[in-house]
């Protein structure tokens, strides 16, 4: 199986496919734009660190300003970024109710042992139960386009940014309406300023369960540093992506971050075929590609030297 | 794991089986309780053990086993006195072989079964998993196969021991007549008390140690079958003493008879016998002559930790899978050595096959193979072979151009049917010597009367035509019966006369002298005088011995005979030189005057009698010589070969003499005449044994130091045992040794034993000759103990039996000797040559099959335990499992499990005619190189670095990425398919490359196993799946959402890549720059059709050793027919006289 001419052409052939692949991947991610705004607020010039130092204001609102160069071409997506943040910690992961969270009224009286600490609170049930859903990141966005010094207010489209089985499938309000009615007796999570039912206004059929923001929380990130879907910029003049001009993003700061050393970015970022840019896998393809091709030269040294099979 | 002998450690048996009747002591000194007897099983087989042959009466000493331990100096029994044996509370003579009875069954079975480690192990890991803190797991992923494993083998124990308690109960009830108050009465075995007196008939088996009171035969004589002691088939005679055979077969007597037994207490001693019998006021002695002993055995089977359980119990990652798929592959591989075609012995339809749960896999890791003689390399038949008479060589085929032509069973047979007397068994081919002899050729007549009037053999003419011999050696019985079809038809003897039929002719010849074998004089002589009164001197001897003592007139005729002889030696044939002198009557009579006088004399007897002999006994005519095959069994000195090739070292334990294994030795091409030096350790003091031994190892091996190099290391269970090593010491040359049981008695000894290893391990071949079962089992626990090797033990008599537990694999020849050997060993075949396939072949496939399936193991294992211990470091060490629940449940279960299995049922590096052919590629097995702590270290090294793969590159690849939509996939479901979809394509991967003999199952189950990995994920995260029971399949969606993304692909094909192709690339330079035989034979095997199986019969030789004088080993009858009161008092009736007597001078 592992004859000459089986090995040494192999990893020559392999050795040629993969850089041709590395290029192709590495040209596709440098096409890629990605813009990371840290809004964290640890920096004194930083315009959110009025947020983070005492008194701590509610409803802290901040502005950040930058500029394009260059096209930003659409679609574009906006993404808040955590860093040193363990949504992959077990026990955190865990602290969910998933039969309560398809809709089974059933556990709205009483959520999952697992939910705990999350699980009752003033001895009445919380819904939705447990750590990962009261953990639930709640600064909210605005793009505004600086026109002439007027803010042009960018529209976002938060439809349609979860996974369509999350939306469809795994999660399901009960079947009541008004929806509110099934929350009866039970109690928002505690870190929660608004209860599920109410969590977007502007949209009846966007609350619940299957809030859109809500099910990209839900689906928690492997690794402490993480970067989720906030909202897409599809719309109007902005179809075609960012045009060159100033911005101002005003964030509604509301989630700490300093007391675990994480900091929170805003990302602005499009995709290709591959998805969103990463310059790994095309390095790597590169790198794996040309040592297969050294590696064949090497092998091919050593068998004409060696020659094994014939010198016996 | 680590109890496959665990049935019989528990009994510490004697199997040296039932024992001779009448002896006494039950010699199980050290156990505390219980009993003894052979393996149960072997209750049942009826035609082995030893039988009596004639009808006795016995008195029962002793039964099997002592109820409680004490110390006990002596016993003291008295003959028909129950209530004064039982005083003494000796123990009954029930055995009782069974482990369990219904209430004791579940409570010790589970008990046994949970000392075995993995068994507790698994336990403790289910009662972790119960833990809901601990447990990441279901407990019933390892409860169900637990369960399974622990009933699959309660099962088995209870039907075994459903048939131990059948066996006893054949046993115990089995009838025997007993002399109750004067009458005999039918009581069972188990009924019998110390001190009964039974009464035995011919055939029959006897279950207690006796004392022999007398026979129906004349003399007291009994013969017994001794097969289980000493392995010999021919049979034994024992004599019971004066006072107690005068009483015959009268009841009244016996039942009156109050003699009183003071005896030793049970003990191990194999070859002394004390204690005293008073009769009457007065004492006999009995000592080892009057009683025999019987063998007995008491291996400790010392527990031993394999390193498989060792290693199940040390590693937490190890599955119940594993434990499970070991005993799988074990039984897999045991079936195909039982179905194996090339190991069916057609003639007696017997098969290899499997008796216990063997660790197969040691099958390819033998370092010694101990070897019993008779019956396993020899057939146990004599045949009278070739002769060469008066110069000229008879027994040989040749074709026109004088080529010798091979003898099969197709060379026709001569024909003896002019001969009504002939022995239909006989065969011969050569036609010239039957006409020869036919014609009337003087010298071949005397040769052949030679060998009808001088020799020991008892004729039995049970119908008129009808005869059987009994020789105390089958080689004089193979001579005689050459005789007898040649025309000279040996036909009865009393103490003065021989009748041999001469062409037809009955001729009486008066029996003058016997001048009878032992030791120093390897020769016998008969003087005859004819019916026509002439009186003639008939010798046969060895040949060195025989020729000083011929007349100088014989020369020439020495010179051609030694040609033959040399000849004859060379084909491993055992020679005797026959000669002849006539005497002058004037003379004979001053002979026997001086005989008589000689004979009587009380000091000084020995040497006037060898004197005489001396005197009379030369310048006699050469007659010939006879050669007599011990017959081989087939194609042994090949397989001997092989197996030496393969670095194997045999050592053959022997209960024959020296003489006999010496010559066989030879014939098997164990012994060569190339050797350096052949030792013979044969000393009669520890002194001397140390000696011999010294200066043997000196020789050898000059510069080795006088203290062996001892390592001590640790090993087992948490390094527990510890464990002595001595270490090879290299030898120039070759060298053999051999060593008789006297001299292995001492030299087995404590202060002396790591002598006898060293010198022994030195040397190419060891033989030792006149063992004892005991010592056969000693030898192989020396070895075992101090070389940490693997060893095997192949026999086929119950004499075997010990060694045959003692060693780690067991193999019993299903021969002639009955079945003990077969029944209690790992292995059984007809034949020793499929002894090359079995280790070759089936062993070390075996080895290598379990070594791939471990090193695969661990590696995916390992792979996929390390990956989550990098995982930590990213989850807050939070013991969050890298993969999906079911996933971790159906790895080793489902998705890995079949294709290792696969691999490790078929798999062979190369075909089973390479691997015979070869013998080199099963070194690396006995080195145990394949799993090795260095084999380990690299897979555990390499595992290390694919888990290192396995992690970060997807890590890498899609931490900071997004889906082609904009939406998450660096969650954690997504990446928790991620990383095990790469680690199972990653782990299939491996185990194509690991694959060297594909087969369509393997071809089945690798892409079985990964399509069924898709398919039941997909499954799994399914909606369907998940309505029905959300909290179960919370992955619901993840792989429509993962699946479908081209870079996900690519970081697969990139992550399983950079995991084979170092191996790969490793792996072809390490073959090119230093290929090992399994490479070099793999290339040739690709290249080549197979090698044709290698021709049976070795090239002729020439040797000018010659051996084995067909003389019984011990001095014969001699001593016991002198005495000529038996004679006188039991007049012969029915029967011909045994024995002739010699010494008339006692009337």
């Amino acid at each position: 199986m592992l004859s000459a001419g089986v090995v040494i052409p192999g990893f020559f052939v392999i050795g040629l496919a993969f850089i041709g692949i590395g290029v192709g991947l590495l040209i596709t991610s440098r096409s890629i734009q990605v813009l990371e705004l840290d809004y964290t607020g640890t920096e004194t010039n930083s315009p959110c660190y009025k947020c983070t130092t005492p008194p701590v204001q509610n409803n802290c609102v901040c502005k950040l300003n930058f500029t394009i160069d260059t096209l930003f071409k659409g679609p574009v997506f906006f993404y808040y970024s955590l860093t040193n943040y363990f949504q992959s910690q077990r026990k955190y992961g865990a602290s969910k109710d998933y039969n309560q969270l398809s809709g089974d009224l059933t556990y709205f009286k009483s959520p999952a042992s697992d939910c705990d600490p999350y699980q009752y609170a003033n001895g009445k049930p919380i819904v939705p139960c447990g750590s990962l859903a009261n953990s639930m990141f709640n600064d909210t966005f605005k793009l505004y386009q600086i026109i002439n010094g007027q803010e042009k207010l960018v529209p976002f489209d938060g439809k349609g940014i979860a996974w369509w089985t999350d939306y469809n499938i795994k999660y399901r309000n009960p079947d009541y309406s008004p929806l509110k009615n099934a929350f009866n007796d039970t109690v928002k999570p505690v870190f929660w300023s608004k209860a599920a039912y109410e969590l977007d206004t502007s949209d009846a059929t966007n609350n619940g369960f299957v809030n859109q923001d809500f099910l990209v929380w839900m689906r928690r990130a492997a690794l402490p540093n993480f970067r989720k879907l906030y909202r897409r910029i599809t719309e109007g003049d902005y179809k075609d992506g960012l045009p060159v001009g100033n911005y101002s993003l005003e964030i509604s700061y509301n989630y700490p971050v300093i007391s675990f050393d994480g900091t929170k970015k805003a990302t602005f970022s499009n995709v290709s075929w591959m998805g969103g840019q990463n310059e790994f896998l095309g390095i790597a393809y590169l790198v794996i590609g040309s040592m297969c091709v050294v590696m064949s030269i090497v092998m091919l040294i050593v068998y004409a030297k060696f020659r094994f099979p014939d010198d016996d | 794991m680590n109890n496959r002998k665990e049935p019989y450690q528990r009994r510490k048996q004697r199997e040296g089986g039932h024992l001779h009747l009448f002896t006494s002591n039950s010699f199980l000194s050290e156990e505390p309780e219980g009993n003894i007897f052979p393996s149960p099983s072997l209750l049942c087989c009826c035609h082995t053990g030893v039988k009596v042959k004639d009808g006795i009466w016995s008195f029962l000493l002793s039964q099997l086993e002592k109820k409680e331990k004490k110390q006990e100096e002596e016993r003291l029994l008295r003959a028909n006195d129950r209530g004064f044996n039982l005083s003494f509370q000796y123990a009954n003579n029930a055995i009782r072989t069974s482990k369990y009875n219904i209430f004791t069954f579940l409570p010790l079975n589970l008990f046994e079964q949970f000392r075995r480690l993995a068994n507790a192990y698994f336990l403790f890991l289910l009662i972790l998993q119960m833990i809901p803190q601990v447990s990441s797991l279901s407990w019933f992923t390892t409860a169900v196969p637990l369960v399974l494993v622990l009933s699959i083998t309660a099962a088995k124990d209870a039907s075994d021991d459903i048939n131990r308690h059948k066996c006893d109960k054949q046993v115990n009830n089995r009838e025997v007549e007993v002399l109750i108050d004067g009458e005999l009465k039918k009581e069972k075995w188990k009924d019998v008390q110390v001190g009964d007196i039974i009464k035995l008939e011919n055939n029959e088996f006897v279950t207690a140690d006796l004392l022999l009171l007398s026979s129906s035969e004349p003399l007291n004589l009994v013969y017994v079958e001794t097969a289980e002691l000493d392995g010999e088939t021919n049979l034994k005679v024992k004599q019971a003493l004066t006072v107690t055979g005068e009483m015959g077969d009268s009841t009244e007597a016996l039942a009156t008879f109050n003699g009183e037994v003071r005896c030793e207490p049970p003990n191990n001693c194999l070859d002394k016998f004390k204690g005293t019998l008073t009769v009457n006021g007065q004492a006999y002695s009995l000592d080892n002559d009057k009683v025999l002993l019987r063998g007995c055995v008491n291996a400790s089977l010392s527990s031993f930790l394999t390193f498989w359980s060792y290693v199940i119990v040390l590693n937490t990652v190890v599955p119940i899978s594993l434990y499970v798929s070991v005993e799988i592959i074990r039984l897999g591989n045991s079936f195909f050595i039982d179905w194996d075609r090339k190991m069916y012995y057609p003639k007696n339809d017997t098969c290899s096959s499997k008796n216990h749960h063997t660790l197969n896999e040691e099958l390819g890791q033998i370092k010694y193979i101990f070897s019993d003689k008779t019956g396993t390399l020899t057939q146990n038949i004599m045949t009278f072979n070739k002769c060469s008479i008066n110069g000229k060589a008879y027994g040989e085929l040749c074709d026109f151009s004088g080529q010798r032509i091979e003898i099969t069973e197709k060379t026709p047979r001569v024909d003896f049917s002019w001969n009504q007397l002939a022995d239909p068994k006989f065969i011969f081919h050569d036609h010239s010597l039957v006409e020869t002899v036919r014609e009337g050729n003087p010298e071949v007549q005397s040769f052949f009367r030679l060998l009808a009037l001088c020799h020991t053999v008892m004729p039995e003419e049970k119908k008129d035509g009808e005869l059987f011999y009994q020789a105390q050696s089958p080689d004089e019985g193979a001579l005689v019966t050459a005789a007898r079809n040649f025309g000279f038809v040996f036909r009865s003897r009393t103490p003065e006369t021989i009748t041999i039929m001469e062409m037809g002719r009955k001729v009486v010849y008066e029996l003058v002298a016997v001048l009878d074998f032992n030791n120093v004089r390897k020769r016998m002589s008969v003087i005859v005088r004819s019916p026509e009164g002439k009186t003639t001197l008939y010798c046969k001897g060895a040949d060195t011995i025989i020729y000083e003592r011929l007349h100088p007139s014989c020369r020439d005729l020495m010179k051609v005979t030694t040609d033959h002889l040399n000849m004859y030696a060379g084909d491993g044939l055992r020679t005797l030189v026959l000669a002849s002198k006539d005497l002058d009557e004037s003379y004979m009579q001053e002979w026997r005057k001086r005989h008589n006088e000689a004979s009587t004399a009380l000091d000084g007897r020995e040497e006037r009698l060898e004197e005489l002999y001396e005197e009379i006994e030369k310048d006699m005519t050469l007659l010939g010589a006879t050669a007599v095959e011990d017959k081989l069994q087939d194609g042994v000195p090949q397989t001997i070969e092989q197996l030496a090739k393969a670095d194997i070292k045999i050592w053959v334990l022997t209960g024959d003499k020296q003489e006999t294994a010496e010559n066989i030795g030879y014939s098997c091409n164990m012994l060569r005449e190339e050797m350096n030096d052949v030792f013979i350790v044969a000393a009669n003091t520890a002194e001397g044994v140390r000696e011999e031994l010294r200066s043997a190892r000196r020789k050898m091996c000059p510069d080795a130091a006088e203290q062996p190099s001892v390592s001590t290391s640790r090993s087992g269970l948490f390094w527990l045992k510890k464990t002595q090593t001595v270490q090879d010491e290299k030898v120039d040359g070759e060298y053999a040794m051999l060593i008789n049981g006297h001299s292995l008695a001492f030299a087995l000894e404590e202060d002396l034993e790591l002598e006898l290893l060293r010198t022994a391990c030195m040397c190419q071949t060891v033989i030792c000759c006149r063992v004892t079962p005991l010592q056969k089992a000693q030898v192989v626990q020396l070895v075992k103990k101090y070389k940490q090797a693997v060893t095997l033990a192949i026999g086929d008599g119950a004499n075997d039996v010990s060694m045959i537990k003692a060693a780690h694999i067991g193999v019993g020849i299903s021969g002639q000797e009955g079945m003990q050997a077969v029944l209690s060993s790992d292995f059984s075949f007809a034949q020793f040559r499929y002894l090359q396939r079995l280790l070759l072949v089936h062993g070390r496939w075996s080895y290598l099959r379990m070594c791939k399936f471990l090193r695969y193991f661990f590696y995916k294992n390992f792979t996929f335990t390390f990956v989550h211990f990098w995982y930590a470091f990213f989850c807050g060490f939070s013991a969050q499992t890298v993969y999906d629940e079911w996933f971790i449940t159906l790895y080793n279960t489902v998705y890995t499990s079949l294709p290792v299995l696969a691999l490790s049922l078929f798999d062979q590096d190369v075909n089973d005619r390479w691997s015979s052919q070869y013998p080199q590629l099963y070194a690396p097995g006995q080195q145990n190189l394949y799993f090795s702590k260095k084999a380990f270290m690299n897979l555990t090294a390499f595992s290390c670095y694919s888990s290192l793969v396995l992690y970060f590159v997807p890590w890498a690849a899609i931490h900071d990425t997004v889906r082609d939509d904009g939406k998450d996939i660096a969650d954690y479901q997504s990446f928790a398919l991620f990383a095990q979809t790469c680690l199972l394509i990653v782990v299939s991967i491996q185990m194509c490359l690991d694959t060297y003999h594909w087969t369509a199952v393997n071809n089945l189950f690798i892409w079985g196993s990964l399509a069924t990995y898709f398919a039941v994920t997909f499954t799994m995260y399914s909606n369907g799946i998940f309505v029905i029971i959300p909290s179960a399949f919370p992955f619901v969606g993840t792989e429509r959402n993962t699946l479908n993304l081209p870079n996900v692909w690519l970081t697969i094909i990139l992550t399983s890549l950079l995991c084979i192709l170092p191996v790969v690339a490793y792996r072809f330079i390490v073959m090119q720059i230093r290929p090992t035989i399994n490479d070099k034979v793999r290339h040739r095997a690709r290249k080549e059709p197979p090698p044709a199986p290698a021709p049976r019969r070795p090239a002729r030789r020439v040797s000018t050793r010659r051996s084995g004088y067909a003389f019984a080993h011990s001095k014969g009858y001699g001593d016991l027919v002198t005495s000529q009161r038996f004679l006188m008092k039991r007049p012969v009736k029915s029967r011909v006289m045994l024995f002739s007597h010699i010494t008339p001078a006692e009337t």
